[in-house]
């Protein structure tokens, strides 16, 4: 279940793949009531495809991923609140804009740097961009958020309900799109020299990579898929609050697409549907204390599943069969 | 003949250590030369010099006629000069092909692009697969680097840099860590490499260099002591004193 783009890997997309669309489609005649729930993982499986994206092919560690769901959120919304810009495509498009030029830019100083350096460089764009955000209140509402977005119509035919159905269908559709062109990506050349950065950074440059320019193309291109994730949800919500580009969101997001597993694109999909499944049940059960229950889910899946869930499974699924033979 | 790797007058002082002392060397097309030297005699220096690992603080390297000195690794590389590492220097979570793949892939620049399907190029698998057998190693292409025996890494090693189709090829130790009943396998290989290609050898072993090389230079101290045939070589009494002595004694 491992999606490794490789000169070997047949790109078809398999049965299995499918479930997840499946069960999207599902959950929405099924669960009418968790829909709000329900856009908000599909915004969030998007941002964790997003991020499996350059820490799971790439190799890039980062901390500081909110800074483009975060940018990518307001953008939406200031173009809305501050511009009177109410086409929701339009949104998306200025999200992906901020945030296509924010990766490029801050990727190609920052990516010269590697490890633990790397990582506190991300952690630092990201705290700058909350800065900037809780100061510039004429322009963010600041601490305050930023309320008065409008949403038109999606092509001037589906109104934004109050029980968020078009939010979802919008949601899943955009999913949709992002996770085809992130599998296409995976499976391309350029995927494939991903993951050879990833295996070995060094014989990438002696076999005549061009490293550097390929980790900053990944860096943008994870960037623009934050940044629709974030639009996503100014969309839904119609508002913006600071927590967006917070570090709890960044950690919050590896830690869902750890718990789902590295490096497989799926991982990105479990980890945020157990994550905020868990995270609402415990809430409603321990208002108190649900970090605790989901704390120790993290400290068993890093001692005894360095893979995540899905790594998991792949190994039940390797007993299976060796039993069977 | 020609030249088609040279180096003039190269030095390289860490501080007040010199690693590289005045290294004239000159390597010809199709030129099976070994260069060998005690532990510490900058060998690995030198080939990081070559390579453009390291930048030197005078002399300049010519390849293929063309200064290189200032010229990064990736320019090298392009411009044929390709490099096996002393330790193995692979991508372990990859089949074999795969990697040979890699380094086809980006040979041919068909490495950046973003949406086509990788395995749609097959002339890339073709021609990685093809290297493979024409190293032997067909039976092994799909199996994982980490699950492959150490030779047989090696061996991957040169295949990586051959799919470079390089001019130039340096070998740093490619025995090494090889157990001595493998070596031969290394050393079929390395005869059956084509023989336009100047092949340049780091090596321990010295069976190894006697059976391969036609030429040999020895480096002490980070300056050439001497260059001849292998016979000139073993018959030169200022060798064994620095280095055959130690062990013929």
């Amino acid at each position: 279940m491992r999606h490794n783009g490789s000169y070997s890997a047949s790109p078809r997309i398999g049965l299995l793949e499918w479930t997840p669309w499946i069960i999207g489609i599902a959950a929405f005649f099924l669960l009418p009531e968790y829909l709000s729930l329900g856009a908000r993982i599909l915004i969030f499986i998007l941002y964790a495809l997003s991020l499996d994206l350059v820490v799971g092919y790439a190799g890039i560690v980062t901390l500081g991923h909110s800074a483009f769901f975060g940018l990518g959120a307001y953008a939406a919304g200031i173009l809305s609140a501050r511009f009177g810009v109410a086409d929701p495509a339009l949104q998306l498009l200025a999200a992906m804009a901020a945030c296509a030029l924010m990766g490029l830019a801050t990727g190609a100083v920052i990516l010269r740097t590697r490890g633990l350096t790397l990582l506190m460089l991300t952690l630092a764009i990201a705290s700058i961009l909350l800065e900037v955000a809780n100061k510039a209140t004429s322009v963010t509402g600041g601490a305050d958020g930023l309320s008065g977005i409008v949403v038109a119509p999606i092509l001037g035919l589906f109104r934004f309900d109050l029980f968020g159905k078009t939010a979802y269908w919008l949601c899943l559709a955009v999913l949709f799109v992002g996770w085809w062109i992130t599998r296409r990506l995976i499976y391309s050349p350029f995927g494939a020299s991903l993951v050879g950065i990833r295996e070995n950074h060094v014989r990438m440059v002696a076999i005549g990579s061009p490293v550097s320019r390929r980790l900053l193309t990944a860096y943008t291109m994870s960037a623009v898929l934050a940044g629709v994730a974030g639009a996503l949800l100014t969309q839904t919500n119609q508002f913006v609050g600071l927590n967006v580009l917070s570090f709890e969101s960044s950690g919050e997001l590896l830690v869902m697409l750890i718990l789902g597993g590295v490096g497989r694109i799926y991982g990105a999909f479990v980890g945020p549907v157990v994550y905020m499944i868990a995270q609402d049940m415990l809430a409603k059960q321990f208002p108190e204390y649900w970090s605790l229950g989901i704390g120790l889910l993290l400290v068993i899946i890093v001692l005894f599943a360095r893979d995540g869930i899905l790594g998991i499974i792949d190994r039940l699924v390797a007993l299976v069969r060796k039993e069977a033979r | 003949m020609s030249a088609v790797l040279q180096t003039r007058g190269l030095c390289k002082r860490f501080g007040a250590l010199t690693v590289a002392d005045n290294i004239d060397f000159t390597l010809e097309a199709g030129a099976r030369h070994a260069l060998i030297g005690p532990n510490g005699a900058g060998k690995t220096t030198f080939v990081n010099l070559l390579t453009g690992r390291l930048a030197p603080s005078s002399g300049s390297v010519v390849l293929g006629g063309e200064d290189v000195t200032r010229l990064s690794q990736q320019d090298r590389i392009r411009r044929g000069l390709g490099r096996t590492f002393q330790i193995n220097s692979l991508f372990r979570g990859l089949s074999v092909v795969d990697n040979v793949s890699l380094a086809v892939a980006e040979r041919r620049g068909v490495s950046g692009r973003l949406f086509r399907p990788a395995s749609q190029l097959s002339e890339v698998r073709d021609e990685a697969m093809e290297l493979l057998r024409s190293l032997g190693m067909a039976d092994d292409a799909q199996v994982i680097i980490a699950n492959l025996a150490y030779g047989k890494q090696r061996l991957v090693e040169i295949a990586i840099t051959l799919a470079m189709k390089p001019r130039v090829l340096l070998l740093d130790e490619p025995a090494a860590g090889v157990p001595s009943i493998e070596t031969h396998r290394i050393l079929d290989v390395l005869d059956s490499l084509p023989v336009q290609i100047g092949i340049l050898i780091i090596e321990h072993d010295m069976d190894l260099v006697f059976r391969f090389a036609k030429r040999i230079t020895i480096l002490v101290n980070g300056a050439t002591l001497l260059e001849g045939t292998p016979e000139e070589i073993a018959a030169d009494p200022r060798v064994r004193e620095v280095y055959l002595g130690e062990r013929h004694e």
